[in-house]
Formats: C-alpha cells, sequence, structure tokens
C-alpha cells in the first residue's frame, strides 16, 4: 500500500534530525495558524500564491533562497563543528549523518540558494529594465517557481522522513548505483532535482523570449542594461545545459528503478559516462549561477559611481564568450581520471581561456570606478568586496586548471576553497547586492544601511576567516569531506575556519536584524520617488513598488542608460504635459496552476521515492488535469482601464517631479 | 516586423554609427509563443542527444547479449518511418484547415495523425513487448539499456504527443478557433514535426548505422 515506507523511515534514535524537523514543523504550524487566524489567508492566496506578476514570483523565488539559505548554512555550521572536533575522535556526527549533510548542504545551496535567489532577481528586475508589462510566459513562470519550490519541499522532508543521499552534491556512481546505496537518499536526491529542474527549464524559457523579443520601443540589443545582457547569457545556458542533467538523472534513476545499465558495473555500464554528462551541465551551471552576478555588479558599480558602465561593448562580448566557452571545459573536472595528456591539455588551456573575458570584466567595473564620484552604499559595499574576493577564487581556479597541479589538488581542501571562493564571493555577494539595490524598487522602502554594512564586513570577514584556512589545509593533504582525521597539522586550521563561521553566521543575523529594522521604520525609510539610489535604466522610471502594470506607456528608450537620459533631458516634465491619452491595460488574470500542479507534482515525487505506484498515477493525473483545466478557461486576461491607469500614473509622477527637476539640472 | 531607420542624434548614437535601427517594441502573443516554443524544443533536442550520445557510447556494449543487427527489424522500422512521415504531412493539413478556420478538415487531419501515431505505438511497442519476452529486455546489456531508453524515450514523447494531439481536437470542438487555442495548435504542429526529425536521427543512428553487422 505504501511502498517501501513504513514507521523504520523515521530516525527516532537520531536526536539531531528529529529535532530539527520537530522545530520547523512547528514554525510552520504556527504561521500556518497566525495567517489563518489573522485572516490573511484569503490575501496571500489572491495576492501572492496565485500571482502571475513577475515582480511577486521574483520576490517569492528570494525568499524561498532566503529561507533556503537558513538551512543550508545550519548544515555548514555544523560540518564546520565537526570538523573542528573530530580530530583523532568520532566528532559528534556519525559517518552516515556526515555524509548526508554535506549531500544535502551542496545540494541545497546550489539549487535552492543560488539557483532561486538570481532566478528571483531576474524575474523581478528584467522586464522593468526592459521597459515593458510583464515576462513572456506569465503562467509558465507561476508553474516554475512552484516546481522548484517542490524540490526543496522534498529536500526538507528527508530529513526526517528516510533519508538524504550519501554521495555528495552531484552522486556520482557507482556509488549512487543500487548496490551501493540501496536506500532512499538517491531517490530524494534526484526526484528532487528533476522536478525543480523542470521549473528551472521553464524559467529559463521564460526569460530568453522576454530578452529576446519582449523589448519596448527603441530597445535595441545594445542599449540593454548589461543585466539584461547577463540574464540572456545566463537563460542560454539554462535551456542549453539542463536537458543534459534532466538526461542523465534520467538515466540514473532507470540505473536505480529499472535495472538499466548506463552507469553500472555489469553489463557493459561506464562510469565515465556519467562524469561527462554531469559535468558537461555542470560547468556551464556556475556560470549560470555567476554570469547575472556580474550583470547585478555591473549595475550597481556604474550606478554608485555616477557613470556609464566602461567599455559596455567589450562586456557583452565578454558576457557572450563566457556563455560559449563555457561549454568547453567540463573535462577540467577531472583531470584525474584518465583522459591522457593531450586531452587534459587541450581542456586545461580552455578554461585558463575563460580567465580572459572575466579579466575583462573586472578591468572595465574598476576603470568604471575610475574617476567616478562613488558613493559606498551597502550595495557597492558588496560589489567591492566581490571584486577581491572573486579575483582570488579565479586565480585559485585557474591554479587548479593546470592538470599537473590538479593532480595534487583536486578532490583537496584546495577545491573546497576555490569553488566556495568564486561562489559566495561572486554569486552570493551578487545576490546581497542585488538584493539591497532592488529591495526599494521591489517594496517601496530602503533597507537600513547601518545594518546592512555590518552585515557586509561581518559576512565579508567571516567569508575570509573560513576559507582561507581551507586553501592551506588543502595543500596540507587534507582531502574533502572527512568525518574524522588524525593529521595534527590540519588541526588548527580548522579551527580557525569554525572560528571564520561564527563570524560569517553574524552576518547573516545582521542581515536578518537589517530586515526587521528596516520594516519597522518602513515610514521612515519609504522611498517616493521610486529612484533611491539615482539610478540609470528603466526599473527605476517608474514608482516602489510597480503598478502591476509596470508602465503606463511603455518607454521610449533613445539610448544606453535610458532612464539616465530621460533624466538628463528632464523628459519627465515634458513626458507628462505632451501625454498621449491613457489607455486600458490588459494584464493576465491570476491563475492557481502553479501551485496545484505543484501540489501533485509534490504528491508524484514523494510517492516514485518510496515506489507508492498508485499515487504516482493519481499525482500524474492530477497534473495533466491541472494544465487541461487551464487551457479551458475563457478569460486569461482582465482589463485596467484607462482612468485607473491615469490615476495611478499621475500619482507616481507627481511624487517624482521634485526629484527630477533636481538632476535635470546635472 | 517593421523596422524603421531613423538617423539617430547624439545621444542615441554614442558610437557614431549614423544609422541606428529601432527597436519597434514587444512582439504580438503569436511570436511570443512560437518562439518560446522553439526555445523548448531546442532543449528537448539536447535531451535527446545525450541519450543518442549514451547509445552511441554503449552500443558496442552487448555484454553476449545480442547485437543490433541480429535483433532489429528493418520492415517494422520502415513502415514505423512511413507513419510518422505520413503523419507529418496529415499534421500539416490540420494546420492549414486550422488556419483557414475549417473544422472539418481539422478533424479529418487531426484523426488521421492521431491514428497513424498510435499505429507507430503499436508497431513500436509490440517491438519491446517482443524483445523483453525474448529475455533481451533493457537490463541485458549496456546496449540494449541504451537501445530502450533513446527508442522509449521519442516513443514517450509520441505518446504525450497523442494525448496533446487528443486534448486539442476537443479544445477545437468546445471552443473553436479562439486565438489561444491557434497559438498551441501552432505549438503542437511544431511539436510533432520535431518528433519526426528526431525519429529521422533514431532511424539513422540506431537502426542503420547500429544495426550493421
Ligand atoms: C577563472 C575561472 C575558473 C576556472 C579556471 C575554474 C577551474 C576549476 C577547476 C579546474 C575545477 C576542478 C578542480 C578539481 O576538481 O580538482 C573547478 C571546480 C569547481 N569550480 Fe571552478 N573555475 C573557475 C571559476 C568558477 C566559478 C565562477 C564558479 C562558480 C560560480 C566555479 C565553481 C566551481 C565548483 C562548484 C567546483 C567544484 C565542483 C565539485 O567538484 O564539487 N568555478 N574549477
Ligand atoms: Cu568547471
Amino acid at each position: 500500500m505504501l511502498g517501501k515506507l513504513d514507521w523504520s523511515a523515521i530516525p527516532f534514535d537520531q536526536p539531531i534530525p528529529l529535532v530539527a524537523g520537530a522545530v520547523v514543523l512547528v514554525a510552520i504550524l504556527a504561521v500556518l495558524i497566525w495567517v489563518v487566524v489573522r485572516g490573511h489567508l484569503p490575501y496571500l492566496w489572491h495576492e501572492w500564491i496565485t500571482s502571475v506578476d513577475h515582480k511577486r514570483i521574483g520576490v517569492m523565488y528570494i525568499l524561498l533562497a532566503s529561507v533556503m539559505l537558513l538551512r543550508g548554512g545550519s548544515d555548514a555550521i555544523m560540518m564546520r563543528i565537526q570538523q573542528a572536533v573530530a580530530y583523532q575522535s568520532q566528532g559528534y556526527l556519525p559517518p552516515e549523518h556526515y555524509n548526508q549533510i554535506f549531500s544535502a548542504h551542496g545540494t541545497i545551496m546550489i539549487f535552492f540558494v543560488a539557483m532561486p535567489f538570481v532566478i528571483g532577481l531576474m524575474n523581478l528586475v528584467v522586464p522593468l529594465q526592459l521597459g515593458v508589462r510583464d515576462v513572456a510566459f506569465p503562467t509558465l513562470n507561476s508553474v516554475g517557481f512552484w516546481l522548484t519550490a517542490t524540490g526543496a519541499l522534498l529536500v526538507n522532508i528527508s530529513l526526517v522522513v528516510g533519508e538524504f543521499a550519501r554521495t555528495g552534491w552531484l552522486a556520482f556512481p557507482p556509488l549512487s548505483g543500487l548496490s551501493y546505496s540501496p536506500g532512499v537518499g538517491v531517490d530524494y536526491y534526484a526526484w528532487s532535482l528533476q522536478i525543480s529542474g523542470v521549473g528551472t527549464l521553464v524559467a529559463g524559457i521564460n526569460l530568453v523570449t522576454t530578452v529576446l523579443k519582449l523589448r519596448t520601443r527603441g530597445m535595441n540589443y545594445l542599449r540593454m542594461p548589461m543585466f539584461c545582457w547577463t540574464t540572456l547569457a545566463s537563460n542560454l545556458l539554462i535551456v542549453s545545459a539542463f536537458p543534459i542533467l534532466t538526461a542523465t538523472l534520467a538515466m540514473l534513476l532507470l540505473d536505480r528503478y529499472l535495472g538499466f545499465h548506463f552507469f553500472t558495473n555489469e553489463a557493459g555500464g561506464n562510469v565515465m559516462m556519467f562524469m561527462n554528462l554531469i559535468w558537461a551541465w555542470g560547468h556551464p551551471e556556475v556560470y549560470i549561477l555567476v554570469l547575472p552576478a556580474f550583470g547585478i555588479f555591473s549595475e550597481v558599480v556604474s550606478t554608485f559611481s555616477g557613470k556609464a558602465l566602461f567599455g559596455y561593448r567589450s562586456m557583452v562580448l565578454a558576457t557572450m564568450a563566457i556563455c560559449v566557452v563555457s561549454f568547453m571545459v567540463w573535462l577540467h573536472h577531472f583531470f584525474t581520471m584518465g583522459a591522457g595528456p593531450d586531452v587534459n591539455a587541450i581542456f586545461g588551456i580552455a578554461s585558463m581561456i575563460i580567465a580572459i573575458p572575466t579579466g575583462v570584466k573586472i578591468y572595465n567595473w574598476l576603470f568604471t570606478m575610475y574617476g567616478g564620484r562613488i558613493r559606498f552604499a551597502t550595495p557597492m559595499l558588496w560589489s567591492v568586496g566581490f571584486m577581491v574576493t572573486f579575483i582570488i577564487g579565479g586565480l585559485t581556479g585557474v591554479l587548479v586548471a593546470v592538470p599537473p597541479a590538479d593532480f595534487m589538488l583536486h578532490n583537496s581542501m584546495f577545491l573546497v576553497a576555490h569553488f566556495h571562493n568564486v561562489i559566495i564571493g561572486g554569486v552570493l555577494f551578487g545576490a546581497f547586492a542585488g538584493f539591497e539595490y532592488w529591495f526599494p524598487k521591489a517594496f517601496g522602502f530602503r533597507l537600513d544601511e547601518r545594518w546592512g554594512k555590518a552585515a557586509f564586513w561581518f559576512t565579508f570577514t567571516g567569508f575570509w576567516i573560513t576559507f582561507m584556512p581551507l586553501y592551506i589545509a588543502g595543500m596540507l593533504g587534507m582531502t574533502r569531506r572527512l568525518q574524522h582525521y588524525d593529521v595534527a597539522a590540519w588541526r588548527p586550521w580548522m579551527i580557525v575556519a569554525a572560528f571564520g563561521m561564527a563570524v560569517l553566521s553574524i552576518g547573516v543575523i545582521c542581515q536578518i536584524m537589517q530586515l526587521v529594522v528596516s520594516i519597522r521604520n518602513r515610514e521612515a525609510l519609504r522611498d517616493r520617488t521610486g529612484d533611491p539610489w539615482d539610478g540609470r535604466s528603466l526599473e527605476w522610471a517608474t514608482s516602489s513598488p510597480p503598478p502591476v502594470f509596470n508602465f503606463a506607456f511603455h518607454p521610449d528608450v533613445r539610448g544606453e542608460d535610458a532612464y539616465w537620459d530621460m533624466k538628463a533631458r528632464a523628459q519627465q516634465q515634458s513626458f507628462e504635459h505632451d501625454v498621449p491619452e491613457y489607455q486600458d491595460i490588459e494584464m493576465p488574470r491570476n491563475s492557481p496552476t502553479g501551485f496545484v500542479c505543484a501540489f501533485f507534482a509534490s504528491i508524484m515525487g514523494f510517492a516514485l521515492i518510496w515506489h507508492i505506484w498508485w499515487m504516482v498515477i493519481l499525482g500524474g493525473i492530477g497534473a495533466f488535469a491541472t494544465f487541461v483545466v487551464f487551457a479551458w478557461r475563457d478569460h486569461d486576461e482582465y482589463v485596467i482601464p484607462a482612468e485607473e491607469v491615469a490615476r495611478i500614473d499621475r500619482v507616481n509622477l507627481e511624487e517624482r517631479r521634485s526629484l527630477v527637476s533636481m538632476a535635470g539640472a546635472v | 516586423m517593421a523596422m524603421t531607420a531613423t538617423v539617430g542624434h547624439a545621444h542615441a548614437d554614442p558610437h557614431h554609427i549614423g544609422v541606428v535601427i529601432e527597436h519597434p517594441g514587444p512582439a504580438s502573443k503569436r511570436i511570443v509563443t512560437a518562439y518560446g516554443f522553439w526555445v523548448f524544443l531546442l532543449s528537448d533536442i539536447v535531451m535527446f542527444s545525450c541519450f543518442f550520445a549514451a547509445y552511441a557510447v554503449l552500443s558496442g556494449q552487448t555484454a553476449d547479449g545480442p547485437k543490433g543487427s541480429e535483433i532489429f527489424e528493418q520492415r517494422n522500422v520502415a513502415i514505423e518511418t512511413v507513419c510518422l512521415l505520413l503523419s507529418s504531412f496529415t499534421c500539416g493539413m490540420a494546420s492549414i484547415a486550422a488556419d483557414v478556420r475549417n473544422r472539418f478538415w481539422f478533424y479529418l487531419g487531426m484523426a488521421v495523425t492521431c491514428v497513424l501515431g498510435v499505429i507507430f505505438l503499436v508497431i513500436e511497442f509490440r517491438e519491446f513487448a517482443d524483445l523483453v519476452a525474448r529475455g533481451y529486455g533493457p537490463s541485458r546489456s549496456a546496449f540494449l539499456t541504451s537501445f530502450f531508453s533513446l527508442v522509449g524515450c521519442h516513443g514517450l514523447h509520441v505518446s504525450a504527443g497523442v494525448l496533446w494531439l487528443l486534448t486539442m481536437m476537443a479544445q477545437v470542438f468546445a471552443k473553436g478557433f479562439r486565438a489561444d487555442v491557434l497559438r498551441r495548435m501552432m505549438c503542437f504542429a511544431l511539436f510533432w514535426h520535431a518528433l519526426d526529425i528526431i525519429w529521422v536521427g533514431v532511424f539513422s543512428v540506431v537502426y542503420l548505422l547500429g544495426g550493421a553487422p
């Protein structure tokens, strides 16, 4: 009846996951009860859960990422403590538990923190920057988000019901095959990634189409803000790389469920094929994450330097070059696995070539700052912090891209330090910069700068204290994923790293405090102009938060830095006088399709993991029925009448007039 | 799409190219939908290419089981191919009928497409069932694993296509040739033709190259 599921799935003998699970469950229940009792449920349902507004969906993506960041962060703290204490002893985490933690940590951080964070920011900002009212496929956008949430849900369920994979975040066979991982851990891993992968693919298709086909009048390709370019590049990578992940995990699942022989040791299966396939997705994936961050830094650096981005065209070229070359270097992840010197040399050189466009970008940011009037607001701090940090990460990347060096450093703590250096210093800092920068746009009030700066400094120093020791430990020969060790020379570095983790955690707490304090003081921090940072691109041309329709008129773009241009020519006033008549605006209707679909996907995923076949069929039928019902509806749009548009727009123009006349004088 | 060329003024043309082609603004829904669907199809083709690659890598790994030449029935494959190619034609007819709002030809075209698709699936299913019955199922060898997965993946797509096809017919029946129904029909046609193209790949790589003795 319930497949493999019975009471033994609940780890009654392990206090840590049980207590953690109970705490989370109580927290969720408390929030739910609060929502219901306070009567917020209709509001949540109509305004958020069923929303197809790209801004709302963007915010929900970021919320999901933030919550999962706390989960992944707890894993990290546990691992750092374990390695600090587990010298010539077992520490406090038994091996099978430790292995699940590092696997869950990596999976969560990449798929459910970094990905939703950048996708959320792209969703929130890109249509605004392009001067349009929506993304290409609003309802699918909601489906994409909710499927991502489904994946995250399944990973978290594995904490209390069953177990998670013990294979690392990429589940290499044969370890992840049925003979070495007979439990449900790998199935949790694979199905949650399959489901959220569909969501990511949908988001990618949506954003590619949005950038290529929905741009306001005059928004030529070479006038798009840099963030739109990097969004395009990143999403092109999503649509071309994520299907590889889907296929690879499908093969792994076929091996596990139906006794196929893709990656088994028997009957001619080929384990190296898994390595090739997974890294053909995996390397582009790191650029899927970091390219949007590059875009964010470009926007932030140019805004806070009060200058147009230096070398805009070279930046575009570098972005697209990275997009292409990132598909040609995957083998550097397994230099040690017998490809031979010629192949290794070619892939080593190709990997180093990526550093060139990346270097171009760094110089462009520096030259943008050079001679500018720099304001060190929080987003700018994250950006400068990024430049310093990321260069080190990039350099160590080039180092491990040298095959002979990699034979020493592969799978060592040095590698761990490298990728945290680029992912935290690049992607996470970028996400935080974007969060601070666009928060006022999304919510209509700014974030508290004092707490923001504190958060930056603690996170920044915490990062360095945590990860620099790992480089050293790696050079001392410490391999990654050790549950305990006996080498005295490594111990001090592990203790320093644990201390760094504490500092980092203070940074996270500051960030939470910043949010709390800012929400408390929101009236004082209110942004009435829609343009709190003296911005340059079109998202600042509308109010904060923008109306559902973003712009009453599709703005007319005449050059790069469209909004700066408008301000400089004080176009806004004339804009107001010779406004053509306001017109009715059609917007897509909200739809529960995404939520309902994800509901069935969750059921189906859970059932697949536990081999509950009748439930699988039920979930499948439900998901299909949802789509049919969606296709059957008669009204997919509603009309905002011209008077309403006019009223909303006039308020906006009124409020910003003072600012515009000031900027017009510049 | 009308592109208007205007002579840019100083601000609009920071790089002094002289003539700036102004982007005309957001594209129509029809274009956006079709474009997005094309992007999806390309991603689907990437997924197929992984299974093709797996087949290329594993096709020699027969683990003392049968080789391709010993189990492929060229006659069946020929019939399958004819079915699919014909169905692409009838699907095209149905699309044209939808464009000119002719229900009769639309239903006829779709129905024939459906029948051809189902014939294809039945033949494929019997081929699979026969192999499994002879002990040559996908777990027999890595070669058979990759064969069943690649061909089966295409077969699953065709099955999904048939389901979609029936839904489209029902939609036209219930809603008529509404703009959104027509957009979906366009996507369905793209999907069906893409499956045909992939079949040409399957036919050549699996049955012709893989079937060589
Ligand atoms: C200059 C650019 C870069 C180069 C040359 C480079 C090179 C490399 C090489 C050669 C490895 C494999 C080393 C080994 O396994 O022994 C590696 C691992 C890794 N890199 Fe980079 N990298 C670069 C930038 C980045 C960026 C920007 C990111 C992410 C945003 C990133 C994320 C990773 C990750 C996650 C791994 C380890 C995956 C694992 O084994 O679990 N790298 N890098
Ligand atoms: Cu790589």
